[in-house]
């Protein structure tokens, strides 16, 4: 009996408890995002497709086109062509194409880079109709930032 | 119009109560189905609805547009009578409690000396529907769905009459319109507290809404009763749902909360209803409200609190109540 009542009262006391957190919540700020009209900053550590880096004292890639990504990306979806110009001892590069679709973002092209020309990017809204739409000429787009 | 001098008064009024009850039955579905998403939305502290009109006010429209529009799908082997039957089965009785609930003093259908037993009768209609539509449907879980329905409404029942019967003692009458009227004073709830509360829960039990929404519960049965219909069959059930809980709120406000009583307002004859729709909307906020805070019971925890502790308690509370008004 003494049961009985003690269940009707710690229930009762439960319901209630839960019904203020409910209607706290009704009141509090809303943290989601209407995600395509709004979107959140991505935070600096994200990982997307890499991009090369632009050094800014020099106003282009620090590319060597050595070709040491190439070789270490075990999905090899990484292509580095370099290229001869007339009067450069070292070879510049012409090429620099990535299959994002391939790519399992694990970073080890970032590091094994001897330059520090790679890192990623923080583009984080990808879609597209094609496959080929993922493969991306990561020269171009630096290019499009020089200017 | 020398037609309509020809024809008794009482009929057009019927006539007229009757086609604006049944459009007020959409709109206030079109309401509840808005408030219950955006208020589900705050609580898990997101916007709802927010794409169609402003705030996503249309959104409702545009459902059930697209209701209307998808095609009434009969599965093999169903029972096509009773099938096509229980959607209809669960919508049109739900329309009749609204004859005889008086919204203000003078806004009220027809005042029936047995309104409350009206009502009653009327509402236990829907469980029928429900039986009808999870047998028809020739599936396990709707008809588990549907045994559910009927083990829960007659659990739950008993003790909504019997926290009625308490209020129906101090008012000594059935008259909706006279047990607000005896109102005037002092509200029911301050009185009989204890039979408000047993009339709240089981008032959310009887329209089968979570915690209590075990026939329909979309975790262990798909959807229970209604697995099998789409687009308006579906759509007349939901539409029953949502009037039926218009119906208890309303019920609640009539018997516990004064009904049109309020602060007076000119005209108060028949703006009194401002008055009775803040109460019943409360009271509908307030079941949204449990809905999306508390989990759903077990089916054996759902017949325990209603036999072991709702039925008693609400017996001791006409006891008393009876003792009381003897003396």
């Amino acid at each position: 009996m003494k049961r009985y009542f003690s269940d009707l009262f710690i229930g009762g006391k439960s319901l209630v408890d839960g019904l203020v957190v409910t209607t706290k919540a009704l009141f509090q700020p809303i943290v989601t995002v209407q995600y395509p009209r709004e979107e959140i900053d991505i935070t600096p550590n994200f990982r997307g497709h890499i991009d090369l880096v632009l050094d800014p004292e020099k106003n282009t890639f620090r590319c060597i086109a050595c070709g040491m990504c190439e070789r270490s990306c075990p999905s090899e979806c990484i292509q580095v062509k370099g290229k001869k110009v007339e009067g450069k001892k070292k070879k510049t590069l012409a090429l620099f194409r990535l299959d994002f679709t391939k790519c399992s973002l694990c970073g080890t092209c970032v590091e094994t880079c001897p330059t520090q020309a790679l890192e990623f990017s923080n583009e984080y809204n990808l879609a597209a109709f094609s496959k080929e739409a993922f493969h991306y000429d990561i020269l171009k787009r630096l290019e499009e930032r020089i200017i | 119009m020398e037609i309509l001098s020809t024809l008794p008064p009482e009929l057009i009024r019927m006539v007229f109560a009757a086609i604006i009850i049944i459009s007020f039955i959409f709109l206030n579905a079109v309401m509840m189905g808005y408030l219950e998403r955006k208020i589900a939305g705050h609580v898990q502290r997101r916007p709802g609805p927010m794409e169609v009109g402003f705030h996503g006010i249309l959104q409702l429209i545009v459902d059930g547009v697209k209701l209307v529009a998808k095609e009434l799908l009969v599965p093999v082997n169903v029972d096509r009578t009773l099938f096509r039957l229980a959607p209809i089965l669960s919508f049109t009785p739900v329309i009749l409690p609204l004859l005889v609930i008086p919204f203000s003093e003078k806004l009220q259908a027809r005042d029936l000396h047995l309104g409350l037993v009206f009502i009653v009768s009327m509402t236990s209609i829907n469980v029928m529907a429900l039986v009808v539509g999870g047998w028809g449907s020739n599936n396990k879980y709707s008809m588990f769905g549907a045994m559910r329905a009927v083990a829960q409404s007659i659990a739950y029942e008993i003790p909504i009459l019997l926290s009625m019967l308490a209020v129906i003692l101090m008012a000594n009458t059935f008259s909706l319109k006279e047990i607000v009227g005896a109102q005037q004073k002092i509200w029911f709830i301050l009185l009989q507290p204890l039979a408000f509360i047993i009339y709240i829960i089981s008032g959310v039990a009887e329209t089968n809404r979570a915690p209590f929404d075990l026939p329909e519960a979309e975790s262990e049965l798909t959807a229970g009763f209604h697995t099998e219909y789409s687009g308006m069959g579906f759509s007349l059930f939901f539409l029953g749902e949502y009037t039926n809980m218009f119906t208890v709120a309303s019920v609640a406000t009539v018997l516990f909360l004064g009904g049109w009583h309020g602060p007076p307002l000119p005209y108060g004859e028949y703006l009194g209803i401002v008055w009775f729709f803040l109460k019943v909307y409360f009271l509908l906020f307030f079941m949204i409200m449990i809905r999306w805070t508390y989990p759903r019971v077990r089916f054996d925890q759902l017949l325990n609190f209603a036999w072991k502790y709702l039925v008693p308690f609400s017996l001791a509370n006409i006891l008393i109540t009876a003792v009381v008004i003897k003396l």
